[in-house]
């Protein structure tokens, strides 16, 4: 079932009912991205099992190593 | 206020600051690590702030390709080395600060020696490898790791090795973090200064105690649309 969430500060539909699910879905990187959840950062290894809810806040974080 | 602080006069009417927090950060012991884009705001408002000593670890030279982002160096500095030529600006800047300069890349073999003489360390490094190495120094010494990067427009910055979280907790996989093809080296010298400056505030933040330092917080800033986010990681 389609549902409304926000990405990185914009609307977007998904179909996604995990993280993981949303990370395939939205076709990221295997490395190189954070994801928080709601304002808190969710560990790769619990993307999983980590549920999206509508209305979720999602934030994706570009890996970053200059300076 | 003794007349060397009369030159800090402005910041120490800072309820925040004060001449207590003025006083602390005479005593303050920072070690930047490098002295590039990011290096540039924090090493001079650290100086300009008045922190007691800085050190400086660079093993680089000044190259014509840094000055766009690299404001503490001029042309005339083009191939001299980065930490003698930083120090010789932020003596000018403020000659009460004890200026350490370490003309050497960190390394395993060094790491432990140079920070151990420090409180706060604080990121003006360039790539991934570097930043492990001070974070489990840190954590060995118990020492607060003022983090930063930037890619492009965009920039993070945390303040790790003090709570919960370390940067192996942004980059829990260090093989698959250093395996990763680099993102690249375009950058506008704005964003170094927006970071860097972050960066230094949230030293000296560190240094007098005041309001919510981001401790187990990731700040992230996107210049392109100017969204930011805080983060608890």
């Amino acid at each position: 079932m389609t549902m409304e969430i926000k990405i990185n500060d914009k609307t977007a539909q998904t179909d996604a009912t995990t993280l993981k699910e949303l990370v395939e879905e939205l076709q990221l990187p295997a490395n190189g991205v954070a994801i928080a959840l709601d304002s808190k950062m969710v560990q790769r290894a619990c993307w999983a099992d980590t549920p999206l809810k509508e209305g979720a806040n999602v934030i994706i974080i570009k890996a970053a190593c200059g300076g | 206020m003794n007349a060397q602080e009369t030159r800090y006069d402005r910041q120490i009417l800072l309820p925040e600051i004060g001449l207590e927090g003025q006083r602390k950060l005479a005593k303050a012991r920072v070690l930047l690590v490098g002295c590039g884009g990011l290096g540039a705001p924090i090493a001079t408002y650290l100086a300009a702030a008045g922190v007691g000593t800085l050190g400086l670890v660079d093993d680089d030279v000044v190259s014509l390709t840094n000055l766009h982002r690299q404001v503490l160096f001029s042309e005339l500095q083009v191939g001299q080395p980065k930490v003698v030529c930083a120090r010789e600006r932020l003596t000018q800047l403020n000659g009460e600060v004890n200026i350490k300069v370490y003309p050497v890349r960190l390394s395993a073999e060094n790491a432990l020696a140079i920070l151990s003489g420090y409180d706060i360390v604080v990121d003006g490094t360039d790539n991934f490898a570097a930043r492990f190495l001070i974070s489990d120094t840190c954590l060995s010494l118990s020492l607060p790791f003022v983090y930063g990067s930037i890619r492009g427009l965009q920039g993070q910055v945390a303040v790790l090795c003090v709570g919960r979280a370390t940067y192996r907790t942004l980059f829990p996989d260090e093989t698959a973090t250093l395996s990763m093809p680099h993102p690249g080296k375009e950058v506008v010298g704005v964003t170094p200064s927006v970071v860097g400056s972050v960066e230094a505030s949230q030293a000296i933040q560190l240094i007098c105690g005041y309001g919510e330092p981001l401790i187990d917080r990731l700040w992230t800033v996107d210049l392109a649309t100017m969204q930011s986010h805080i983060i608890d990681l």
